[in-house]
């Protein structure tokens, strides 16, 4: 762990103590350094730097919305935009509850991709209609509503194709 | 006529109050009409399957009554979409429809007709 010009650089220990973690976020420090060969007070001030540096976000529980009973629909949105503008309408977005993620891609037109929850169709519809196409320098939208999740992971270390052999 | 006297129903609304049309549900054309003057142009345009799509949900009723507040044509679109018009025939009867409206609501405050 280095830390220059008060930005954190992570080592092979961080990125193992970051897996470890990933696996289990509720496993002790005692734990995490016995498993890495570490003394637990090591991986309790690596892991605080880590938090006060950013590269932990947060600690959260993922939750299987069907399985708790929620009922909501997922639909991905394209939508194509005035060059312009696009900036501003991904920042406007991503200021939404409804809208879980927001991208950018330059493909043959300048595209934002976002991720929206929706109560039901009609709740998906009437979000669209009132408050996305209305963004100035939305030309126009294309949606496709998830009929079946086959796979939903967070980023993990494990992920990173140059960290892959810890 | 000033404008605080003309009927809402001929007034430009901002874009938040605009119409949008789709095709289905979250399949934004691009086409949006903020008056009921661009809404009669915009029929013309669109396509035919965004027509019936708005027709079957009731969209224009909701628009045309709620926020053109002309409950008069918002009752005769109504009435369109109880007799069941799909493609061109919905189009051309929605066109005659609200250009008509359109017609009678320029000539009530003397602006030249569409």
């Amino acid at each position: 762990m280095k830390i220059k010009n008060n930005t954190l650089t992570v080592d092979a220990t961080d990125l193992k103590i970051l897996k470890a973690l990933q696996e289990d976020a509720r496993q002790t420090y005692a734990n995490i350094g016995k498993r890495l060969g570490i003394a637990h007070s090591t991986v309790y001030d690596r892991l605080r730097k880590m938090e006060r540096h950013g590269i932990i976000k947060q600690y959260t529980a993922v939750v299987d919305g069907e399985k708790a009973g929620l009922k909501s629909i997922t639909a991905l949105m394209t939508i194509y935009t005035d060059p312009k503008e696009s900036e501003r309408v991904a920042e406007e977005l991503s200021k939404t509850p409804k809208v879980l993620e927001v991208y950018a891609s330059l493909s043959e037109e300048l595209l934002i991709m976002a991720k929206v929850v929706a109560e039901n169709q009609e709740g998906l519809h009437a979000f669209i209609a009132n408050s996305v196409a209305p963004l100035p320098g939305v030309l126009r939208i294309r949606t496709s509503i998830v009929t079946k999740k086959f796979k939903e992971t967070p980023f993990s270390i494990t992920n990173d194709a140059d960290k892959l052999h810890l | 006529m000033n404008m605080e006297n003309m009927p809402k129903s001929l007034k430009t609304f901002p874009r938040e109050k605009a119409f949008y049309f789709f095709t289905s549900i979250g399949n934004y054309t691009g086409v949006s009409a903020a008056s009921l003057k661009e809404f009669v142009e915009k029929i013309n345009e669109v396509n035919v399957k965004s027509l019936e799509f708005h027709l079957c949900r009731g969209d224009f009723e909701k628009w045309i009554g709620e926020t053109l507040e002309d409950k008069e044509l918002a009752e005769d679109i109504r009435k369109l979409q109880k007799i069941s018009l799909t493609g061109d025939a919905l189009r051309n009867q929605l066109y005659l429809t609200v250009s008509k409206r359109l017609r009678r609501l320029a000539a009530q405050i003397g602006q030249p007709q569409p």
